[in-house]
């Protein structure tokens, strides 16, 4: 393990961090709130760490893959650590086990809160928390690679450990022109919705915070009730905006490279949007007789499927008290995600797609003992070794749900809450059901359960490996 | 530039690890998985699994806003079907490796016919490398700049040398000729030396001079300039026919080692002149009975790096002459040149650097000043040829007064085809030439030498 490197890296990523902190500190100045001094004495304090630790390079630059996987891994948990300093020194969160789960929730764009008012938050801290998602969902190392590139093999292992998905590759050869195109796209789309949403009635604050924590499919709301208490348009809005953030980046990027067909061809995209579909159907229909008109329960099923399939976590109503086939509707596309490649969490549909693909030919072969025929995706055959990582990461991500659920079944829940509470969690979702549904919280868990969701949400949002290799001993060997 | 390489073998990864430094748009094609997740692990490059040769494949790599692609599979036939597709679907310039000697007789028709850029064959470009270090025993390693006027030559300072434990200001009063000791490699370390350095034994030094003047230093230093009288090659493959037939033009003598009985007698009809011995190499008497001792030249040319080097190491315990060693496996390179094998040719090395300096060529029509790029001293330090346009901050200035960075040399002058190695007073002018050497990398505008 080549640690020089590692914490060289780990001081950009915090430079980078301690640059983005300044803006809650103007928000704050604009609103004349007296936490100000918070928000900038950290910025200060972690830009000088920051570049004192990656003033020089380091003689040294041997980068592997674990290196890689080490430096996404530290920099999410030193980010969430001193992401939470500014509303622990303020005293607005006075715990800061409870302030590192707030912003661990922010930065994995999870939007699971510990508070149980929101609307007594400072401008700075709503902004920061909403800010924290947009941040995490493209990924901050992804946004160092687009400002300051490394060399040679350093890029593509840094992007393999950050970003979501089997398969990992560029949109274009060079990876800083490949992560511009990437934060170029997401700005553009968090700019219209800033707009709509302007247009359509919010004010500037309130969109901006809104589309900041659509965008990563975070689902931190700025006020108690979420979305609900907005007008139809604007959750429509937020509706259309959850479900185009869920979709593959590598569309847009066709779409700006005028390459229409191949769009269609992308089978994973196809099948979000059949899921989403079916979903919203399914729901509309079990839940009409509870409401008056059938617009209204379309908006609300359709708003609801976006936000969990997304992972985002906004809510207009709560769910808690539908009829059990929704709630499982919901349960289900919270384990499925969305693509790979968004901004999304989950375990990701183009995996699901894998397995499925991968269980049937397993049985088919049992019919034809001597079949030969390899899984294929996108009119590819997709490799044998991603197969296999698929199947391992499904039988990973179940030991590590079930461990977690031992865990918080120690504390007061009942079995559904702690289910619901460690899918949330680890599929960066946020809102479960029952005491963690769209109405509750996670504040009345102990500080052993918070840790675990902390584990959890990291690890969900890296997709474990990043997290899981850090406390494996053999790694942080000298080679 | 945006550049597509089809084939990602030993000349591939080398063309990718200077193209990506020169921060090129690098999309690779290999039908090999494995291969491609390697290189883009290691490489800054874009990676497609596929036949290059096939069309959807090439659109996949964005073949139609390419400028140049560049097929080096191990198959002449993909590699001119690639080139012939690209330019159809791309209109890009094209280079294609082809090594088989057949086609090799008809290159000029093929280039022409299929509309490419160039082809390279590595067997031919080394056997040319080859032949020069012949014609010019003394140094290790030659390379030129300004079509071949002026030649940056490496030779090692031997205990007898009297030169050792001299300042260069002496150095080049002793020798009176024009010539620049431009680098020194003691051990690890790499200078640019200035006049007070002084030279020990064992330094390696590369000297820049026109071709007239480098001979003349060689002949006042005690070294001979004279080109082989004859040569022994070992190994009969393709390389060593391309090098009989350059060294038979020459007028060297050449006699050649092969164990394979029909090898020998099809290089008998090919080569006429040359005498065929065919016995096993790795026998040593029979290396002494065709006259090891007497020889002028020893080159290994087998197909194993292994062989090559255990002969080389012998023939350096017999004769006093010239010895080459052909190495094939490049990732070795540093440890290889630690023994005392003479001068050392890496095949693919040198396809490798024929085609980088063409894409820089082809940068140059689009911006950048470098006219060529020759790495020495294991890649530590560059020596490279800008062109002088109008404008350019250094014209009229002598150069003593020019506030040069930290390790940088301006080596020669090429004032319309005269030779020009510069003192103090000298001035460059618009239109000239101008050659520099550096431990730094990244230069590409001749401004950038300054402070």
């Amino acid at each position: 393990m080549n640690i020089a490197v590692i914490l060289f890296t780990l001081g950009r990523v915090i430079a980078i961090e301690s640059a983005f902190m300044v803006l809650p500190g103007i928000v704050s100045l604009i609103y004349k709130e007296s936490n100000w001094w918070t928000y900038f004495a950290v910025a200060l304090v972690g830009m000088l760490a920051g570049l004192l630790v990656s003033f020089k390079k380091p003689k040294n630059m041997q980068f592997f893959a674990k290196e890689g996987f080490a430096s996404v891994g530290l920099a999410w948990f030193l980010i969430s650590l001193t992401g939470a300093l500014p509303p622990f020194l303020s005293r607005e969160i006075p715990n800061y086990i409870d302030a590192v789960f707030e912003m661990s929730s922010g930065f994995t764009t999870t939007g699971a809160t510990i508070l149980t008012d929101v609307e007594a938050m400072s401008h700075a801290t709503l902004f920061w928390r909403s800010f924290s998602h947009w941040i995490g969902g493209m990924g901050i190392v992804v946004f160092l690679l687009a400002v300051m590139p490394m060399v040679g093999g350093v890029n593509m292992h840094l992007l393999r450990a950050e970003s979501p998905g089997p398969v990992v590759g560029k949109l274009v050869p060079k990876m800083k022109d490949s992560s511009q195109i990437l934060y170029f796209i997401y700005i553009v789309l968090t700019l219209i919705q800033i707009i709509s949403l302007k247009l359509m009635g919010m004010s500037f604050f309130e969109a901006v915070c809104t589309s900041c924590a659509t965008a990563g499919t975070g689902g931190f709301g700025i006020y108690n009730s979420s979305i609900a208490d907005f007008s139809t348009l604007i959750k429509w809005n937020v509706t259309i905006f959850m479900i185009l953030y869920g979709v593959n980046f590598n569309v847009y990027f066709l779409i700006l490279a005028r390459k229409f067909k191949s769009i269609f061809k992308i089978e994973e995209v196809r099948t979000y949007f059949i899921v989403i579909a079916v979903a919203i159907g399914i729901i509309t229909v079990n839940i009409f007789k509870m409401y008056d008109s059938f617009g209204n329960a379309l908006t609300d099923a359709a708003f609801q499927v976006a936000s969990i399939i997304t992972t985002t976590g906004f809510a207009t109503t709560d769910f808690n008290l539908w009829p059990s086939l929704s709630k499982t509707v919901l349960i289900l596309i919270m384990i499925c995600g969305a693509c790979a490649g968004s901004t999304g969490g989950g375990l990701k549909v183009s995996r699901v797609l894998i397995v499925i693909k991968a269980v049937r030919q397993e049985i088919n072969s049992f019919i034809h003992p001597r079949s030969v025929k390899a899984v294929g995706m996108d009119d590819r055959t997709v490799d044998k070794a991603v197969v296999k990582s698929v199947c391992v990461y499904f039988i990973l991500f179940a030991l590590i749900y079930f461990g977690s659920v031992f865990i918080v079944s120690i504390d007061k829940y009942d079995m559904v809450t702690n289910f619901t509470a460690v899918l949330a969690t680890i599929n960066n979702i946020g809102p479960g059901l029952e005491a963690v549904g769209p109405t509750g919280n996670f504040a009345g868990f102990n500080y052993l359960s918070k840790i675990v969701f902390i584990f959890d949400m990291l690890a969900g949002r890296l997709e474990l490996y990043p997290i899981l290799l850090l406390f494996i001993p053999p790694m942080w060997k000298k080679h | 530039m945006k550049i597509i390489i089809v084939g990602c073998g030993k000349i591939g990864l080398s063309i990718i690890r200077q193209l990506v430094i020169e921060k090129h748009d690098i999309t690779v094609i290999d039908k090999s998985q494995e291969v491609i997740n390697d290189v883009t692990n290691n490489y800054d490059v874009m990676g497609i699994v596929g036949n290059g040769a096939s069309y959807s494949v090439q659109k996949d790599a964005d073949v139609d806003k390419t400028d140049l692609l560049i097929a080096v599979t191990g198959s002449d036939e993909i590699n001119l079907l690639c080139c012939l597709f690209a330019k159809k679907a791309g209109n890009c310039n094209t280079i294609a490796r082809v090594r088989d000697p057949l086609y090799s007789k008809e290159i000029q028709y093929i280039k022409d016919e299929l509309g490419l850029s160039m082809i390279i064959n590595p067997e031919y470009a080394s056997a040319v490398e080859i032949s020069r270090l012949l014609r010019f025993p003394s140094a290790d390693k030659i390379d030129t700049f300004a079509k071949g006027r002026v030649e940056l030559l490496n030779l090692v300072i031997t205990e007898e040398s009297p030169f050792v434990d001299k300042t260069l200001i002496e150095v080049s009063k002793r020798v009176l000729s024009d010539i620049l000791i431009c680098t020194v490699e003691r051990g690890d370390d790499i200078f640019i030396p200035n006049g007070a350095f002084i030279l020990r034994a064992g330094d390696k030094i590369t000297i820049v001079a026109s071709a007239v003047n480098s001979r003349e230093f060689f002949t006042k230093v005690g070294y001979d300039t004279h080109q082989v009288k004859d040569t022994m090659i070992i190994g009969g493959g393709r390389m060593t026919y391309y090098l009989a037939e350059i060294l038979i033009k020459m007028g060297i003598r050449v006699k050649i080692v092969e164990v394979d009985r029909e090898k020998c007698e099809d290089l008998s009809e090919t080569l006429p002149k040359a005498t065929i011995i065919n016995g096993d190499a790795t026998n040593q008497e029979i290396l002494i009975e065709e006259g090891i001792k007497g020889c002028d030249s020893f080159v290994s040319l087998t197909g194993i790096d292994e062989t090559n080097i255990f002969l080389s190491l012998f023939a350096k315990t017999k004769t006093e002459g010239k010895v080459v060693t052909k190495i094939d496996r490049i990732s070795f390179d540093d440890i290889i040149s630690t023994f005392s094998l003479g001068s050392l040719i890496y095949p693919d090395k040198i396809a490798a650097d024929y085609i980088v300096s063409y894409v820089r060529a082809m940068q140059n029509s689009i911006g950048s000043n470098v006219e060529t790029l020759i790495k020495l001293n294991g890649g530590r330090v560059e020596a490279l040829e800008f062109k002088i346009h109008k404008g350019s901050p250094i014209i009229g200035i002598p150069l003593m007064q020019l506030s040069l960075k930290r390790d940088i040399l301006i080596g020669c002058i090429n004032h319309r085809g005269t030779i020009i190695i510069p003192k103090g007073q000298s001035v460059i002018e618009e239109g000239d030439t101008v050659i520099v050497v550096t431990t730094k990398s990244g230069l590409s505008d001749i401004k950038d030498i300054l402070e």
